[in-house]
């Protein structure tokens, strides 16, 4: 079947089998291998990307979903020349050892930036009717739908802590 | 060229202090950051070449049987299905660390549940996993062998030690513990599950894996498909994670050989996260017996460990549970022992730390427990009972820190503010303690070869198949080489993972860094003489610095020295060193927990770990390599755990839902202190393994805080909270 997906900023016509996960679109199909498979169940955040601005895990819906969606993968968020600022708080910490889990903590960190700059709570959140304080705790608790089992996972804490702007 | 060094004597030297570089030790960035952080690092499954097929396994239902047919033909009627494979090549046991050769084979014979038995090829992935479901196989079941208590235990000679008397030793002291521990089997869960690409050219095999150790990995893989391993070619620029599991070959590489030959196109199998802990490697479960016996100094008078694991039928592989307790603690009196039970489970092999992971923590919380019965503090009981040598070999030790690591251990974390008497301190519904373990893991050197190449126009490329399979190969490499040759970060390249480069030691038994690192110093130490026989020179008299030569009151780049490449092989081996004294890392956990009275949820609060593991190469990545260590710990303390089904050993939860690795929000930031030392016996670099030491005692440091926090002794990992619970008194 035909599926018409943008991925970042850029049009991809393609021709699959419906059971074509888009996680697997991106890697088997459309040579974006940045998007890792860690489970291919929704249980490690390997495979998260940026559906229409917000997180998802890309190993849990399938493409022909996604007719005219637009993803942002890792790939859309940074190169070696020219790295976001997360990417570059990311090495600067250490913020990954293998690096497998790494595209999707960034992804994932680079949507969870814009949730609390929106002001969305999370289960650590103590008044969820104020906009809440990126604190450490906050950070890790939002972060924790991606494994890292090199576990840089205060590493990541750090790194996201700088790219959102704050001092330790 | 060749620079080649058998390591029998120590080497007093410590160039790298003399060097001017600066770069040694630093926190440099890893170089290979970048590709990393932006997915343009290729891991296994990743470059995939024009035409690759897709292979998907069936697994096995059953523990123990004969495989007598499969329905290949039906398949092939399906859709997109090119082959269906199976047969006395396939893999029925992942290769052993180091075998160097193939492990069991063949697929007629079942041995455990969720053995591959058939790889199903189709043109793409949907396709072969759908064919695979669909596959109908013919086996006989026959009863096996499941639960190890059940299946009794072989006790091999020459795995048994003891010395003295520990049971009048027991019977004499003034306090003594005889305690039993169990810890369940263990998943190493790396992120990458495990993945191979083949593509054969004439006779000649490229294999893109995901493996720790392609040096090894190239031989095994060869004598599994019966081909010469000059024909044979492994890449692993990048490996998602090992920790022990990725070091043999394992089934997915063999059967995309196969597959690939016999559909004549490149073949790719990656493992799903299910077959991967039903396939490759498990942690054996173990029950151990602790005895300690102390007279009325607190002196220990006698240490016994008794361990008892599983394994396959066939694996010679066995947890070495005890590996540290001969030489850990001071004793006279001691017994140790070993035991196997033959299960028919999936694979037992290596997972971070085989050994002192488990060993250590349960011999730690038996001092704990001992020195609660003494009411004397644990690190107290501890800093009493270092031994100034090997009390079984009477060997010197090569350095020793146990001791600075538990004192400044004590003082960062504010072990005064503990309180000795269990469940003393609350803060509304948790219940607050701190515990502490010593850290120890032996030491290794391994065979080691790198070729350093060195251009007139000041860069060096190294090329070894060693890894990085997170560990920092890259930047340590980098820093070694343009430390001894005086060149900046960005102007050395290291080139790792292909088997066409000289043999590296491979990633595992944390001697990685420090052997392929002591290859490339070697080269590098070569080169150095080269360049300084053009100016009739001692090279230690030449100072190498941002490519440049200081000598005398001279200095020149490098390019009015030398006007072509100089190449040197660096060649290590183990030595006398290895033998004549005993090298071991050492350092201290530390951790605050709070445990809820109401619920018996453990959180962990707090977290130090003081390691000395010699000359530190990269300060960064070591410290990255602690924090795993201790996050490992935290899963061992208080989730991890395999569940096997006692009817057929299946496991049952074998997936990141039900395996809980700790996640982000479970771990603290934890704080690592890495202290100074330098081993002159372990290589000319002075440095040490650091990957393993980290996890190392880490679990028994939290159980133990749970101890304080709360009272209750849990004795069978993980410390759940039902378990906590259950010894909490009733009222909160
Ligand atoms: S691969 Fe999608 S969550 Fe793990
Ligand atoms: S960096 Fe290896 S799993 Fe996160």
């Amino acid at each position: 079947m035909q599926t018409q997906l943008k991925i970042n900023g850029t049009e991809h016509d393609l021709d699959h089998d419906p059971r074509v996960s888009l996680l697997d679109a991106l890697r088997n199909h459309l040579n974006l291998t940045g998007t890792k498979k860690g489970c291919d169940h929704g249980q490690c955040g390997a495979c998260t990307v940026l559906l229409n601005g917000r997180r998802i895990n890309s190993c849990l819906t399938l493409a022909c979903m996604h007719d005219g969606d637009e993803i942002t993968t890792i790939e859309g968020i940074g190169t070696p020349e020219e790295l976001s600022p997360l990417q570059t708080a990311f090495i600067e910490h250490d913020g990954f050892q293998c690096g497998y889990c790494t595209p999707g903590q960034i992804c994932s960190a680079t949507a969870m930036l814009e949730e609390a700059r929106q002001g969305w709570p999370s289960h650590v959140t103590v008044d969820v009717t104020t906009s809440p304080e990126l604190t450490d705790t906050e950070i890790a608790e939002r972060m924790s739908g991606n494994l890292c089992r090199c576990s840089a996972y205060p590493n990541i804490v750090d790194a996201i802590r700088q790219a959102a702007g704050k001092s330790a | 060229m060749t620079a080649y060094l058998k390591m029998d004597e120590p080497d007093h030297r410590r160039r790298l202090d003399e060097t001017v570089q600066g770069i040694i030790g630093t926190a440099m960035d890893r170089p290979d950051g970048a590709a990393k952080v932006t997915g343009t690092a290729i891991y296994a499954h990743e470059d995939q070449p024009k035409g690759m097929a897709h292979g998907v396994f069936a697994r096995a239902p059953v523990a123990k049987g004969t495989l007598t047919r499969i329905d290949g033909e039906k398949l092939r009627a399906l859709p997109g299905v090119l082959a269906v494979l199976s047969g006395p090549k396939f893999l029925r046991n992942p290769a052993q660390g180091g075998a160097n050769e193939a492990p069991v084979q063949g697929s007629e014979t079942i041995a455990y549940l969720g053995q591959p038995i058939a790889l199903v090829v189709a043109e793409t992935f949907e396709q072969a996993r759908h064919a695979a479901h669909m596959l109908e196989m013919e086996i006989t079941s026959e009863d096996g062998l499941i639960n190890p208590e059940d299946a009794g235990y072989e006790t091999p000679e020459d795995q048994q030690d003891s010395q003295g008397d520990l049971e009048q030793a027991m019977r004499d002291a003034a306090r003594s513990v005889d305690v039993t521990y169990t810890t369940p089997s263990h998943n190493s869960g790396a992120m990458e599950p495990h993945a191979s690409i083949a593509a054969w050219d004439g006779d000649r095999l490229t294999l893109r894996g995901s493996y720790q150790m392609p040096n090894y990995n190239q031989y095994e893989l060869a004598d599994s498909l019966g081909v010469e391993p000059e024909n044979v070619r492994i890449l692993a620029p990048f490996v998602g994670g090992g920790f022990g599991s990725k070091l043999g070959i394992a089934p997915e590489a063999v059967a995309a050989a196969l597959a690939a030959r016999e559909v004549g196109r490149p073949v790719g199998v990656a493992l799903t996260r299910q077959q991967v802990f039903e396939a490759t490697m498990r942690r054996s479960e173990s029950r151990q017996r602790v005895r300690l016996c102390v007279d009325s100094e607190g002196r220990l008078t006698g240490i016994g460990h008794e361990a008892y694991v599983s394994n396959l039928p066939d694996e010679e592989f066995s947890e070495p549970v005890t590996q540290a307790t001969p030489f850990l603690y001071a004793g006279a009196h001691r017994v140790i022992g070993h035991h196997i039970a033959r299960v028919h489970r999936t694979c037992a092999g290596s997972v971070r730390a085989p050994g002192e992971s488990i060993g250590v923590t349960v011999l730690e919380n038996a001092m704990d427990e001992l020195a609660h019965d003494l009411k004397i503090d644990p690190i107290e009981l501890r800093l009493k009972n270092i031994p100034d040598k090997n009390p079984t070999s009477g060997l010197p030790f090569s350095s020793h820190t146990l001791a600075q690591a538990l004192k400044t251990g004590r003082d960062r974390f504010g072990w005064d503010q503990r309180n000795p008497e269990p469940r003393s301190r609350r803060e509304g519904e948790w219940l607050l303690g701190m515990g502490m373990a010593s850290a120890v893991r032996v030491n290794i050197l391994s065979e080691a070869r790198a070729r350093v190449t060195l251009s007139p126009g000041g860069t060096a490329l190294v090329e070894t198949d060693m890894t990085d399979i997170g560990t920092g190969t890259y930047a340590i490499l980098t820093q070694i080489c343009g430390e001894m040759l005086g060149l900046a970060g960005d102007k050395v390249i290291v080139s790792l993972g292909d088997t066409d480069h000289p043999h590296g030691p491979g990633s595992g038994g944390s001697w990685g860094a420090a052997s392929s690192g002591t290859a490339v110093f070697l080269a590098c130490q070569k080169i150095r003489a080269e360049v300084a026989k053009k100016l009739d020179a001692d090279e230690a008299d030449l100072t190498f610095k941002d490519g440049t030569i200081i000598y005398g009151n001279r200095q020149a780049p490098l390019s009015d020295l030398i006007d072509q490449e100089i190449a040197v092989e660096g060649h290590v081996e183990p030595g006398k060193t290895s033998d004549e004294v005993t090298q071991a890392t050492y350092g201290a956990h530390f951790a605050e927990v709070a445990v809820n009275a109401v619920t018996g949820e453990t959180r962990v609060r707090r977290m130090l770990g003081v390691f000395a593991a010699g000359r530190i190469l990269n300060a960064k990545t070591a410290r990255s390599q602690c924090l795993g260590g201790m996050t490992f710990g935290i899963g061992m303390a208080l989730t991890e755990e395999i569940a096997h089904d006692p009817r057929d050993g299946h496991i049952v939860n074998h997936d990141f839902a039900e395996y809980h690795l700790p996640v982000n929000a479970d771990v603290p930031q934890l704080d690592v202190v890495l202290l100074e030392e330098r081993d002159d016996y372990a290589n000319p670099l002075q440095a040490k393994g650091i990957g393993e030491l980290g996890i190392c005692g880490a679990a028994a440091a939290i159980t133990n805080a749970i101890f304080n926090a709360t009272g209750v002794r849990v004795r069978d990992y993980p410390a759940t909270l039902d378990k906590v619970l259950a010894g909490l008194p009733q009222k909160a």
